[in-house]
């Protein structure tokens, strides 16, 4: 069964049970955004004036942090993350051309830093600068995992099958239980 | 019945290339025929092209099989893997590779030995004695040792690692802290993501020792978000630490305290740069501070604070145990100890080599490295992560240490080596460095915000091949390729931290070292 989006609601409810447990920390809003996108797949809008609310922070300041790391995400992302390695050592051993075959193979159109979903939704491509697998180049990351020496036959091999589920396929029921929200709160 | 003790490494090298699933098979074959198995995730040996790299313990000491996946496993023990029997896969005893017997492991000496979340397995090899050693003597006495050991950042800066502690020992604060970045975003670098899998405790024990030495009682790692499990293991280690009593409220029964969290990044390159990092901590967006005030003076939520990189504060533990001089001896001019570098890219042997400063580039790209990885001849190298110079051929037999690489205008850096073979396009890379530069430019400075965008602009319009007209009138090449020193000469002087301020060295070494991957005929080389 597909994975039902959390509603607005639901987003609410989780990022105010993280709220309450972390606002108080120092720094505290990039942990909480960790927390909040582990939970919920990404960032949504509708959040970003509970978290400034809690952290006596602007909208603005709250929202600029989100859009300035590129490991936030404001939009819920494909239901396969796939990430590229693009860095030198990577390029040095073809990450290039792997980069253009994960393009045509997945139907998504990245550039620069910047990531794309493909139009049918099952895929998020996100270029990736280093990932510390540098001797064993080239390396990506499919839902979580990471896997080294990709060649383009090998990543075909490695991409999930249509209708699988994706990593973050929890129910959400579990992931208010994660975030700490009892069902029916 | 005898437990055969079998290592198959958990470090994400080798996670990336099916070392579960090799863990996995083992287990159940094991059990399948009858056999008591003790299976044991260590850290990785460094030694990348033949993991997964499974070690059996042996009356000879341990026997290495690599590279080894799930597939062989079956053929493996039926060979005799659990007496350390031959193989077409084996190594024979692991400490004799020549790739490890070779190298000086200081740091590195039990990575990939020991269980990296074993504090016993820590203990048993020198863990901790640096810490025991240190609680003993008075801040300024642990200052003094790792003044005298002529410790300098390993991040990249080289600074010393003594006079920051000093400085940091000297403020006066109600609360000072002590922050690691462990944002090792440079490519090919891996040896902060090694330590902080394969053994933590270091990291944990060089820090509080540095705690225990400024006078601070609360500390971060800041850990980019790409290695998710190093943030895990760090996790894991600290929350074992705590209960261990080396870190907390009582030291060790000393009646200091130290508090150490891990912070987990978010994807940007500049939150390496120091202040940027600080920024990010404080739950800011990861702007460059202007400098002064020094991060020792005015740093984490503006007080005192210690930044060293993972590598700097993991020499330190050892240093406290043997004394500065042990630490010292190693190394050539003002470059003391040892260096973990990482061979990477398009390398047959690639991986963790420590060796003591004064080691040739070529040394390390053929007697470790083995030549390049597609059998064809090595063009470039680049040292010292994306902000490092290309090094040509005729500077691979100088000794690589911070000043001979300066009188170059190259760096070591972190100690990370790229190689390139002769297929790479230099004008390519170094419009990347620039790319790269203007998605990672924090934006806060014009030479590296615009700066990297016109060098894009400028280098596309240089390798433009002459027939293009479709973009107007013709480029004057050599006119673009001054167009192109002088923006490098804007963004070295002008950048406010080393982001825009070292992009110009791929760029440059580029230009000068293959000026003919530029359309240019003749060397178009200036005085260097």
């Amino acid at each position: 069964m597909p994975n039902p989006a959390p509603t607005p609601a639901d987003a609410l409810a989780i990022t105010g049970a993280v709220l309450a447990r972390r606002a108080a920390e120092p720094g505290a809003l990039l942990p909480i955004l960790h927390e909040v996108q582990d939970t919920l797949g990404h960032v949504p809008r509708e959040v970003v004036p509970q978290i400034a609310d809690a952290l006596n922070l602007s909208r603005a300041e709250v929202h600029g942090v989100v859009t300035y790391y590129h490991h936030f995400r404001s939009e819920a992302p494909g239901r396969h993350v796939v990430q590229v390695c693009r860095a030198e050592a990577c390029q040095a051993m073809g990450a290039d051309a792997l980069f253009e075959h994960a393009q045509q193979r997945l139907g998504c159109h990245a550039h620069g830093g910047h990531g794309s979903t493909s139009a049918d939704g099952a895929f998020t491509l996100n270029p990736v600068f280093c990932l510390g697998l540098c001797a064993s180049s080239p390396a990506v990351v499919i839902d979580d995992r990471l896997h080294a020496r990709v060649t383009p036959e090998r990543f075909d091999q490695l991409l999930p099958q249509a209708g699988e589920g994706a990593s973050g396929s929890d129910s959400l029921s579990r992931l208010r239980e994660r975030a700490g929200v009892r069902a029916g709160a | 019945m005898n437990t055969a003790t079998v290592y198959v490494p958990r470090d994400s090298a080798a996670l990336a290339v099916g070392a579960d699933e090799v863990a996995d098979t083992l287990q159940a074959e094991c059990a399948r025929r009858g056999i008591a198995l003790k299976l044991v995730r260590n850290g990785s040996r460094g030694l990348f092209w033949l993991e997964t790299l499974v070690e059996v313990a042996t009356p000879r000491g341990r026997v290495a099989y690599g590279p080894v996946s799930a597939d062989d496993i079956a053929g493996l023990l039926d060979a005799g893997l659990l007496n350390g029997a031959a193989h077409p896969l084996c190594h024979g005893p692991t400490e004799q590779i020549p790739y490890l017997a070779k190298q000086e492991r200081l740091t590195f000496a039990r990575m990939g030995v020991t269980d990296p979340l074993s504090i016993a397995d820590y203990e048993r090899l020198e863990g901790f004695a640096g810490l025991r050693a240190a609680i003993a003597l008075a801040p300024e006495a642990i200052v003094q040792q790792v003044l005298d050991s002529g410790l300098r950042g390993r991040g990249g800066a080289a600074f010393p690692t003594g006079i920051k502690w000093k400085t940091v020992a000297a403020a006066q604060a109600a609360q000072k802290y002590v922050v690691c970045n462990a944002d090792e975003g440079d490519s090919g670098t891996f040896s902060d993501r090694m330590t902080m899998e394969g053994d933590p405790f270091m990291l944990i024990e060089g820090m509080t020792i540095a705690a225990l030495a400024v006078g601070a009682t609360r500390g971060y790692v800041y850990i980019r978000s790409e290695y998710p499990d190093a943030v895990a293991t760090m996790s894991e280690a600290v929350v074992r630490a705590n209960a261990a009593g080396f870190l907390g409220d009582d030291i060790l029964g000393s009646g200091r305290s130290f508090h150490l969290e891990i912070r987990k990044a978010a994807g940007a390159y500049v939150c390496g740069e120091e202040t940027a990092m600080l920024e990010s901590l404080e739950g800011k967006r990861g702007i460059v501070r202007a400098k002064p005030p020094l991060p020792a003076i005015e740093g984490l939520f503006g007080k005192p604070t210690v930044i060293n990189n993972v590598i700097s504060f993991a020499s330190v533990p050892l240093i406290l145990a043997r004394g500065a001089a042990f630490y010292r001896d190693y190394g050539v001019g003002r470059s003391r100890g040892t260096l973990p570098m990482q061979l990477a890219g398009n390398i047959r042997c690639g991986g963790l080599v420590e060796k003591a400063f004064g080691i040739s580039l070529r040394e390390l790209l053929y007697d470790f490295g083995g030549g390049s990885a597609s059998g064809r001849p090595i063009k470039a190298v680049q040292v010292g992560g994306p902000l490092g110079a290309y090094v040509p051929e005729s500077q691979w037999d100088l000794p690589l240490d911070y000043e001979a690489y300066a009188a170059v205008g190259a760096v070591v850096g972190h100690g990370g080596i790229v190689v390139h073979d002769d297929t790479a396009d230099m004008a390519k890379l170094a419009r990347y460095a620039m790319e790269f530069c203007a998605i990672e430019s924090c934006g806060k400075c014009t030479p590296c915000r615009i700066g990297s965008t016109r060098g894009v602009e400028v280098i596309d319009r240089i390798v433009a091949p002459p027939s293009s007209t479709r973009n107007g009138p013709q480029h004057n090449r050599p006119q673009q390729v001054q167009l192109l020193r002088d923006l490098c000469d804007t963004m070295l002087n002008g950048s406010l931290c080393a982001m825009g301020g070292m992009t110009p060295y791929p760029v440059l070494s580029a230009l000068n070292h293959y000026p003919q991957d530029f359309g240019l005929a003749t060397p178009d080389r200036e005085a260097a």
